[in-house]
């Protein structure tokens, strides 16, 4: 019997479950007392069947772009948990005083937070949006690979829910976000955390890959008659840069992780000390995905930027061309930089002048575009509505993080300031600064597409104000301690004169988690009072791209009929020449077929993610045959496809005829 | 696709009811190089471990000591022959001669197979050596390129099987003619992936 027990749980046992630690106790109840309500609340209303049918098997872009949107709120919010909790500790962790966790859960948190807040906060929401809008600004009605935008999906979902399994079921990794070897090797790791950290990004990272290579063939194929690359929007070039540089990058890091997973389970010596294992290796690999990842965020973030200071000014962007070439520019250059993150591994003086110089050349097209932006808003009619606002405070705080990676990329002075809170601050500047506002101005600015109804702005300013206060309160006196030599991942320090820094920083973080309250009222209250902040023209801003001109939300098949594209900015122009909306000659439309594959494919892989980290080499092996059965049978599925009768598209257009009243063309044209 | 120019007052197409520009022929098949590309990368990124392991001994074998050139050769030989193989394949799809198709998609798995093959006896044989993947960081380099590339003409060689059962059920189909393309660009970017490695890893290696 006893010789059973392994054979079935591998590696699991009672020891496993965090039973002694309250933190997590506590959180466990919390999470099942609501995991358990909303799962009542589904059955209670009957809603698994509209959930399964018209949500979680459907190859819809804009109702994946949807859920992935929800995916990176949910998970934000635990990777913002993991935050407060860091700032918690290093407030009250000085002199004599342990603060309140050990070292050990201490290590979990800082990895946890990373990890998440990268992979499954910052990927989910900007490729949500890109699935969202991008199909829409082109004209198109689905995406390239419709099964494969849904597989992506639910991949994603699979790393996000192994990683939270890891919160209770044994333990994350404690080596950093990025797993640095050889700390991650099993010698120095021998528990499950960094086999949960691998498995949930391989898992992920296959799902960010294909869903990269489907953006990229939209791109390139489904643009509306017309569309030139040149006359595409700005949002859709930077998501085609995005999605180009993810296609470049997931595989060094899938490559990089799988030698890391056979040191780990095979005893290889890829990133071991001994045997003639290269760490450093490690470090120039998982850094050749890193650096250009951030541009991978950044990148639509900046088109979201470039359309929305557009809308807001009533203005055609400033320097287009340009905007697009700074674009592709950064792309390049991101692949030459990646070595500015250990300057310290003493590659030499002309190998760091190298990196050095490459990484300020990146700030030429960054700043171009910052000139762009300012030089539309300059004579422009201004609206300060809660994207354009989200535009100006990200200018004000992402120049300065801005100029501290100029300094960063100074190699006398990165030997100074590796590895301390000085670049800690200086990446939390452009992360939250460029990305996330970005994100929350795309939300504000695309919500009303999505739903109908606009966000309320008296919310969207409590949240506006508790993120752009808090990030200053929270972070500036992280650049002073950095300065001062403060390094990062620490749990104690012993002078007691840093304190009030700590303390500031904590009460920042506390400002930001009012901003984040603010947001979820602000859906809360919108959705209550959605008839108040209701829109029935699908134009709300006075849009400029074609995203605008369909209703709001758009119809399952997007567009009624083809556009065909003559300029840039072409909804504005369909306004300004008095362009008017056919009202009959409706067509059958082409579309694709909802499938429940992707979600049992990831729900295979999931299983044999967990299996592989508990060494339940049973439940691996059955997965691993479940998913090459699934795929495979799949692939005997013929019928992919459907049309949609022509009678109910002319239904679905008589009724936006109804809602837009007697002029087709929206007031504001 | 944009280069056709369109009435200056025309904003939408009434377009024929095959007229959606996605899921052509083009699509997949710029969608599947694209994917190719990205397994480049990380064949890409195994050679550059490969590169930077290769002398990392630590006291075991080297190259010399332990690779059978001739062996090596007729394995490429087989591979090679294989891609001719296919391509006799693809012919025989263009003439839409389905018999063909098959026969040549079976002598092309053949070739896979004996590929895959004489590759797991060279590895058997290297393990008995005491030349195993954990011996030194070259040879873990080795076995990861190497290896990662004899996966890959395996899930070939079980595509080429899912293949033949589809020719079966449904000939010719215009699905399973994109779906044959793809598997060719797959099969032909294994053949070139294998040149880097007979050169780089085996024919470099004996040399140094």
């Amino acid at each position: 019997m006893t010789d059973i027990i392994p054979i079935v749980f591998g590696r699991l046992s009672i020891e496993s479950f965090p039973i002694h630690e309250p933190i997590l106790l506590v959180t466990f109840l919390g999470v099942v007392v609501i995991g358990s309500g909303v799962l009542f609340a589904i059955t209670k209303f009957r809603l698994w069947g509209y959930l399964w049918h018209e949500w979680f098997t459907s190859v819809d872009h804009k109702r994946i772009g949807i859920m992935y949107m929800i995916l990176g709120g949910v998970m934000l919010l635990r990777g913002f948990a993991d935050a407060l909790m860091m700032r918690a500790q290093q407030a009250i962790s000085f002199g004599a005083s342990q603060g309140y966790l050990n070292a050990h859960h201490y290590d979990q948190v800082f990895t946890a937070h990373g990890t998440i807040m990268i992979f499954f906060v910052a990927i989910p929401l900007v490729v949500g949006l890109i699935n969202f809008v991008m199909p829409l600004q082109i004209g198109a009605r689905d995406v390239a690979f419709p099964f494969l935008n849904n597989l992506s999906f639910w991949l994603t979902v699979a790393g996000a829910l192994l990683v939270m399994v890891s919160l209770f079921v044994g333990e994350f990794a404690r080596t950093g976000w990025l797993g640095y070897a050889p700390l991650s090797e099993l010698q120095f790791s021998p528990d499950t955390g960094p086999d949960y950290y691998l498995w949930a990004l391989q898992i992920a990272g296959v799902g960010t890959t294909l869903s990269a290579i489907n953006m990229v063939t939209t791109i390139i194929k489904m643009r509306a008659p017309g569309m030139t690359m040149m006359k595409m929007p700005v949002f859709c070039w930077t998501a085609l840069c995005s999605n180009v540089l993810a296609t470049a990058i997931f595989p060094v890091l899938t490559a990089c992780f799988a030698c890391l997973m056979l040191d780990r389970y095979v005893g290889t010596n890829f990133f071991t000390n001994d045997f003639g294992g290269n760490p450093m290796m490690y470090w120039n690999l998982v850094w050749i995905w890193g650096h250009p990842e951030v541009y991978v965020l950044i990148l639509p973030v900046f088109g979201i930027f470039s359309e929305v200071t557009s809308t807001f000014t009533g203005k055609r962007l400033f320097g287009y061309s340009s905007m697009v070439y700074a674009t592709v520019v950064i792309t390049i250059l991101s692949w030459l930089v990646w070595l500015h993150h250990f300057f310290t591994m003493g590659s030499g003086a002309s190998v760091n002048s190298f990196f050095g110089i490459a990484t300020m050349v990146i700030s030429i097209p960054t700043g171009a575009k910052i000139f762009n932006w300012l030089f539309t808003m300059y004579r422009g009619e201004i609206r300060f509505e809660l994207p354009m606002m989200w535009v100006v405070a990200f200018m004000l705080t992402f120049v300065v993080g801005g100029m501290t990676g100029v300094l960063l990329a100074v190699p006398p002075a990165d030997f100074v300031l590796h590895n301390s809170l000085f670049l800690v601050a200086h990446f939390h500047n452009v992360i939250i600064g460029g990305v996330v506002f970005g994100l929350f101005a795309g939300i504000d600015y695309w919500f009303p597409k999505a739903f109908g109804f606009k966000l309320d702005p008296f919310w969207g300013k409590v949240h506006f104000w508790g993120w752009v206060i808090g990030y200053w309160v929270a972070w500036t006196p992280m650049y002073v301690a950095g300065l001062m030599g403060v390094t990062r991942r620490v749990r104690h320090l012993d002078d007691q004169t840093l304190q009030p820094l700590f303390v500031i920083a904590a009460i920042g973080a506390v400002i930001i988690a009012i901003g984040i309250l603010g947001f979820l009222i602000q859906i809360f209250v919108s959705i209550r009072d959605r008839e108040r902040l209701r829109d029935t023209t699908g134009d709300p801003w006075n849009g400029r791209t074609l995203e605008w001109a369909t209703s709001s939300p758009p119809p399952a098949y997007n567009f009624a009929f083809t556009p065909v594209v003559h300029d840039l900015d072409a909804w504005h122009d369909m306004k300004d020449r008095q362009y008017a909306r056919p009202l009959d000659g409706y067509r059958p439309i082409h579309m694709p077929r909802n499938t429940g594959a992707g979600v049992i494919l990831s729900a295979l892989a999931l299983a044999l993610g967990f299996a592989m980290v508990w060494y339940m080499w049973w439940l691996a092996v059955l997965s691993l045959v479940g998913l090459v059965a699934v795929t495979i049978g799949h692939t005997f599925n013929y019928k992919r496809d459907y049309f949609i009768p022509a009678d109910e598209v002319a239904r679905t257009e008589d009724e936006r005829t109804r809602l837009l009243g007697p002029s087709p063309v929206p007031a504001g044209a | 696709m944009s280069t056709a120019t369109y009435d200056p007052d025309t904003f939408h197409l009434a377009e024929a009811e095959d007229h959606d520009h996605a899921h052509g022929m083009g699509g997949t098949l710029l969608g599947f190089w694209i994917y190719l590309m990205s397994d480049a990368l990380i064949f890409a990124t195994l050679f550059a471990v490969y590169g930077v392991l290769s002398t990392s001994y630590a006291g075991g074998p080297a190259p010399r000591d332990i690779f059978e050139l001739p062996l090596v050769a007729v394995n490429t030989a087989i591979l090679l022959v294989s891609s001719i193989t296919y391509g006799f394949a693809m012919l025989a799809m263009e003439g839409s001669r389905l018999n063909a198709t098959r026969g040549w998609l079976v002598v092309t798995a053949l070739c896979g197979i004996g590929f895959v093959s004489v590759e797991m006896y060279e590895f058997a044989s290297l393990v008995a050596e005491g030349a195993g993947p954990t011996r030194s960081a070259f040879l873990s380099g080795f076995f990861a390129l190497v290896g990662t590339h004899g996966l890959h003409v395996t899930i070939g060689i079980v595509w080429i099987g899912v293949m033949l059962v589809q020719l079966g059920q449904r000939g010719l189909h215009v699905e399973n003619r994109k779906r044959l393309q793809c598997l060719s660009m797959f099969w032909h970017f294994l053949d070139v992936i294998w040149i880097g490695v007979f050169t780089f890893v085996y024919l470099l290696g004996v040399m140094r």
